[in-house]
């Protein structure tokens, strides 16, 4: 078990499992969301009350739980790094920030967008729940301005890893606001009492999506961990062997 | 068609779709082109390394 | 204590503190951080006089006017304890119909009415086919009954 960890946190080791992983991830991920696309233009019904513009759900909730995911991954990922002053937990959080970021971005953008026809606006300030989410995208952006501004790799990794624990409290505060005030924005659906508040043939595409775009994440996450680690361990041997060796390790 | 059309909610429904396969796409996309270029740049500078030795 | 479980307790502390700020903030802004303004608590006299602010709640079935060959309407609006009329003018969004969410921008105006200036529609977490929508009904309007019947009272102040 321990050298499972140990070997987990060597840098090359690291390196190959994650170019191993990505096809492991990468396909799961495109037949899934594959799937989750055409059920759910396709083979759900209409709802009841929103025609077919309810078919936005199939791509924003998917990108909400990830900009919320990606986020405490960022945190948790900060704060093993300052725990147990281990430098790959911190290249994970830092290559995490920006995928976070760009699905911050489509839950804010998608989200706007269903509720031009639905709601009547493109965004109304002061709702909490969307001042919350974009208060999320203002988070990533801190990050990675606060990582790129500092030119000492350990103390960016330190400086970010707090910033990224003190942000926790927005992801709480995003998940619980429709719960909390009052809001433009409805309640929770899937994770409603009583179960979720949506017919089989429309929730199994979303949960497809949903399990499709975690799968998505991890394979893009992979990727960017990749360059993190390797930029990072630019003047080890391990990378030196590795470029000179004849099969390379792009 | 008229599944094309979404109920005239297509406009809406449709630019969700494909703006998150492009942001998807171009930010992997983007990622990609970084980690080819991190590693070419560091395989010229060992490698000239290696050649003076 | 170990160097490595000081930092796990400072981490921790650190996290805990912000929370505890946090939730004391929010807490302060309680109101402010509210969308919209209940119909109980507008038609109590709960509401900010100087500034627009927003109310939230259901339209009433059958309330619907519209005055002839203008945009001119009025409705009534219910949180299921308290009811208040509102006059509007202008583009309603696609899910405004009677029992359905809605909030509402404006100020109040003489006599009790709510004058807006802005309607948004307000949908709720259930997502279903029409046909099972139908089906539901009957069942919902069972459950509703005794909310709009013998629910709290409405205390106007």
């Amino acid at each position: 078990m321990w050298k499972f960890f140990h070997q987990l946190a060597s840098p090359p080791h690291f390196y190959r499992l994650a170019a191993t992983l990505m096809p492991w991830l990468a396909v799961p991920a495109l037949l899934l969301i594959a799937y989750g696309t055409y059920a759910g233009l396709f083979l759900a019904s209409p709802d009841y009350q929103q025609g077919d513009a309810f078919r936005i759900i199939y791509v924003h909730v998917p990108s909400a739980y990830l900009s919320m995911m990606a986020y405490m991954f960022m945190a948790i990922s900060g704060a093993i790094g300052l725990i147990w002053r281990l430098k790959l937990a911190h290249a994970v959080g830092a290559a995490a920030a920006p995928l976070g970021a760009a699905f911050t971005f489509l839950a804010l953008v998608t989200g706007s967008i269903w509720g031009r026809p639905m709601w009547g606006t493109w965004w109304e300030w002061g709702d909490p729940r969307l001042t919350s989410e974009l208060i999320l995208l203002f988070l990533y952006f801190g990050y990675m301005a606060l990582r790129s501004s500092i030119d000492d790799t350990a103390k960016a990794d330190k400086a970010c890893a707090v910033l990224a624990l003190v942000g926790v409290v927005n992801v709480v505060v995003v998940h619980y606001s429709v719960e909390w005030w009052s809001s433009l924005h409805q309640g929770q659906t899937l994770m409603k009492k009583g179960g979720p508040g949506m017919d089989a043939d429309m929730l199994y595409p979303l949960l497809a999506m949903i399990l499709g775009f975690t799968f998505l994440f991890g394979a893009l996450l992979a990727r960017r961990i990749r360059t993190e680690v390797l930029y990072r361990e630019r003047r080890t041997r391990w990378v030196r062997e590795m470029i000179l060796s004849p099969e390379g390790g792009r | 068609m008229d599944t094309l059309a979404m109920g005239n909610y297509g406009v809406y429904v449709w630019s969700c779709f494909a703006l998150t396969l492009i942001v998807i796409v171009f930010s992997d996309w983007r990622a990609r082109a970084h980690h080819n270029q991190v590693y070419r740049d560091m395989e010229v500078r060992i490698k000239a390394l290696e050649d003076r030795q | 204590m170990k160097p490595r479980q000081q930092r796990m307790l400072a981490v921790g502390l650190a996290v805990a503190g912000v929370a505890i700020a946090a939730a004391l903030t929010l807490k302060a802004f309680d109101e402010n951080m509210m969308f919209f303004v209940e119909v109980s608590n507008v038609v109590a006299g709960e509401y900010p006089q100087e500034r627009n602010f927003r109310i939230g709640g259901l339209v009433v079935e059958d309330s619907i006017e519209r005055e002839e060959g203008s945009l001119d309407m009025r409705f009534r609006v219910t949180d299921m304890r308290c009811e208040l009329s509102v006059m509007y003018n202008g583009v309603l969004p696609d899910l405004f119909r009677e029992g359905q969410g809605v909030v509402a921008h404006g100020a109040m105006g003489a006599g009790e009415v709510f004058i807006a200036d802005k309607i948004l529609a307000k949908h709720d977490e259930n997502y279903m086919a029409p046909e099972v929508a139908a089906s539901l009904a009957k069942h919902v309007d069972e459950k509703m009954a005794p909310l709009q019947e013998g629910g709290a009272e409405c205390n106007s102040g």
